[in-house]
């Protein structure tokens, strides 16, 4: 594994222990499964998904 | 069946797990065998790592092959529900980090500590093979049962399984425990930072630092969390270092000077003001500060470790395995085992393992990794916490962790009736440690955190050294356990606020809307309200707070495991797999006895809330005043408080009986019936939706 790939592997370890998702992969899949969407750009993409994470159960430990 | 069938081992590979074999019982034996002299904390990690890798290796794929049969060659939720956002394939260590950070909390760091007071062995020993047997089990097979049911909810499971009314009883007792974790963990915040001005300076700082990063995120540069956070470090540092010239300044340390019972009512509006503000403004910037701090501090407490190679300087075995401690009451049986439960065993991994965990995983063979190996590196924590903690001098270990009625409140005192259980200690060496670590004592600091943090703040200064160092890192271990947990307390209580409208929408449907202000304020205050009341006892209690409400914490949290595992047992004999049901059913038996025996004693018997009550009842009826109540509506606040304990323990018994009897119900139709009963999603092979999962 180059020394980019695992950089960025990392940065999505640390973001989805945020409970931020991959972008690229959310845009690839709107791309392909739904053309007819609107792509939400970055902001739009973090503050749905910041929201969002706070209203299960949770998701932490003690 | 085809994956049941587990690869021969070759030469190589046999001599290669024989050799690590001997390793891990070798290690084992000189930390359980040798007496007489300091053993070298190095043996303990060598022992840990040994026994998880074998654990890891054997019975982790004995689970994943006979057992829950994980089928990578099947479609997991991820792929047959991909939607970019909840069920995305992931790469297997992302899944893993993301795992670990949300499993990893206080309580593997506090439990330890607390039973440190049996000496090291006890723990020791409950974490490595609790964790191999119960706790990982537990995680990786709920893990599995979600990924085979479009990664359901450990709730919705229980329903399925074992019926509607399990469901309500299981999810009542969730509710219960969350009130008790959130007080708890709130105490330990309280006992952390009780008359000291640097700690309560540098974890008040916490909230301006939030709010600059929320507002940054928010609108000077969205979405940049990893840039804010390092922002959010340097500054939460900052404020580290200046706590030292506040503390050092009586007009500036008076201000952030507060007694237990004031820091209850600060955390109470605390919790309440913080769980109604939108969470982009607080929460989020918090929780990803503490979520990066935590994973950080874990790795710069194992590089401390293995550095500076620590002896343990607390016996084997100490006296106080009779039940006499200072720290908690009980004998080790059943008490040692409530005592650490996060790190041998946790109820609440249950919820994540069953949360957004399955809805990542893009094979069911890469459940084993996570679940069963996150839960693993979990217990390597706990064994961290205990080395720290053992590591220390037995005298302060003992000064810091008991409570005031037994010690009294001066470093002579103290010194004197420790050094008489054998622990000798001088008034000077405690002293001298106040002031290594900046603070006027460590007297009675119970709950895990400030023994942690001097443990870590020695075992940091022995390969960083430096003038003043300790006090720094000590404020450092500090802030960053009570960052993690006050983001525990403000995401538990929203978490707690929608449970709470959940249950008020059956008797009144308005009250269900979660956007709606009145029902938010009103469920947020019951919410507040219930686990504040359990804070505020525990920060009155005159044996400390901790010596009650972590027994109560124990049950619960052991409580939910037992449910998790006895959920894995049921779906076990319901796939007609009846001949693994031990794999599950026997922890569950296990955390079902240690919880009701221990909850027996502290219902009945010379150590239960029952007998507290009645002493305090019979004095009050004498016209007596019993410390430390100073008078008599204090008394009758005691005796109030005990009751209420004495209920909850009551009602945890029966909740467990309750799921015992459900489980027993549903094995025995699962025996009657012939074919398998567990309502699993269909199979969908992976090959034929691989094109869908782009």
């Amino acid at each position: 594994m180059t020394l980019q790939k695992l950089w960025q592997r990392l940065v999505q370890t640390a973001r989805l222990s945020c409970g931020v998702p991959d972008y690229d992969v959310y845009v690839a899949h709107l791309r392909s499964h739904h053309p007819e969407r609107k792509i939400p750009t970055y902001a739009e993409f973090f503050r749905e998904r910041q929201t969002a994470r706070y209203k299960g159960t949770g998701g932490r430990c003690c | 069946m085809a994956t049941s069938a587990m690869r021969p081992t070759s030469l190589a590979g046999r001599l290669l797990w024989a050799v690590i074999a001997v390793i891990g019982a070798a290690c084992l034996a000189v930390i359980a065998l040798r007496r007489g002299e300091p053993v070298n904390a190095i043996w303990l990690v060598a022992a840990a790592v040994a026994i998880f890798l074998i654990g890891y290796r054997f019975y982790g794929k004995f689970i994943e092959h006979r057992v829950l049969q994980m089928d990578p060659s099947r479609a997991p939720p991820s792929v047959l529900h991909n939607d970019g956002l909840d069920y995305v394939p992931t790469d297997k260590w992302v899944v893993f980090g993301h795992h670990f950070a949300a499993i990893a909390g206080a309580g593997p760091l506090v439990g330890p500590v607390l039973a440190a007071q049996m000496g090291y062995l006890p723990g020791t020993l409950w974490i490595l093979f609790g964790v191999v047997l119960g706790g990982a089990v537990q995680d990786f097979m709920v893990l599995g049962l979600s990924v085979r049911r479009d990664a359901r909810s450990l709730g919705h499971m229980l329903r399925e399984e074992l019926g509607a009314l399990a469901g309500v009883v299981a999810m009542f007792g969730l509710l219960t425990l969350m009130m008790i974790v959130l007080a708890v963990l709130a105490l330990v915040v309280v006992k952390a930072l009780t008359h000291s001005p640097w700690g309560t300076f540098s974890v008040a700082c916490t909230i301006p630092i939030a709010l600059l990063m929320g507002v940054y995120l928010r609108w000077l540069r969205p979405g940049r969390i990893l840039e804010v956070s390092l922002i959010g470090l340097v500054l939460l540092i900052s404020s580290i270092a200046y706590g030292a010239h506040v503390a050092a300044t009586p007009e500036l340390a008076s201000l952030f000077d507060f007694d237990a019972r004031s820091l209850a009512w600060l955390l109470i509006s605390y919790g309440f003001v913080a769980s109604v503000l939108p969470v982009w403004l607080l929460l989020a910037p918090r929780d990803y500060l503490s979520t990066f701090l935590k994973i950080g501090t874990i790795v710069l407490l194992a590089i401390a470790i293995i550095l500076a190679a620590p002896q343990l300087q607390m016996p084997a075995v100490s006296r106080f395995i009779d039940g006499t401690g200072p720290v908690f009451q009980g004998q080790l049986f059943p008490f040692l085992f409530i005592t650490i439960a996060c790190g041998s065993v946790s109820g609440w991994h249950s919820i994540i393992a069953s949360g957004t965990t399955p809805k990542l995983l893009s094979s069911e063979g890469e459940a084993r990794m996570v679940g069963y190996g996150g839960m693993l590196m979990e217990a390597f924590v706990a064994i961290m916490a205990l080395i720290a903690a053992a590591s220390l001098h037995p005298g302060v270990y003992f000064a810091m962790n008991s409570p005031s009625a037994v010690i009294g409140n001066t470093a002579e005192h103290a010194a004197s009736v420790i050094s008489q259980w054998g622990f000798v200690v001088t008034p000077d060496e405690l002293a001298r440690t106040a002031k290594d670590i900046g603070e006027t004592s460590i007297l009675s600091r119970a709950g895990g955190a400030p023994t942690l943090a001097v443990g870590m703040a020695q075992l940091l200064h022995n390969i960083l050294p430096g003038e003043g160092m300790v006090a720094f890192w000590y404020h450092y271990a500090i802030l960053f356990e009570a960052l993690f947990i006050l983001t525990t307390v403000d995401a538990g209580t929203r978490v707690g606020r929608f449970m709470i409208q959940e249950i008020a929408g059956l008797v009144y449907a308005p009250l269900k809307n979660t956007e709606s202000w009145i029902g938010n304020v009103l469920a947020t205050s019951i919410c507040v309200g219930l686990w504040g009341y359990f804070l505020y006892q525990g920060a009155v209690d005159p044996l400390g707070g901790i010596n009650t409400l972590w027994p109560l914490f124990g049950i619960a949290n052991q409580m939910l495991a037992a449910i998790a595992l006895m959920l894995a047992t049921v779906v076990t004999v319901k796939l007609k797999r009846e001949r693994y049901a031990w794999v599950p059913g026997l922890p569950a038996l296990w955390l079902v006895t240690c919880t009701l025996v221990a909850g027996f004693e502290k219902l009945v018997g010379p150590i239960s809330f029952t007998a507290a009550a009645q002493k305090y009842t019979q004095a009050l009826q004498g016209g007596q005043l019993l410390a430390p109540a100073k008078s008599l509506n204090e008394m009758q606040r005691i005796i109030t408080n005990n009751s209420v304990d004495a209920t909850l323990t009551a009602v945890f018994m029966l909740l467990v009986l309750a799921m015992l009897g459900f489980s027993i119900h549903a094995i025995l139709n699962a025996l009657r019936s012939n074919v398998p009963t567990a309502r699993e999603a269909p199979r969908v092979a992976l090959a034929s939706v691989a094109s869908r999962s782009t």
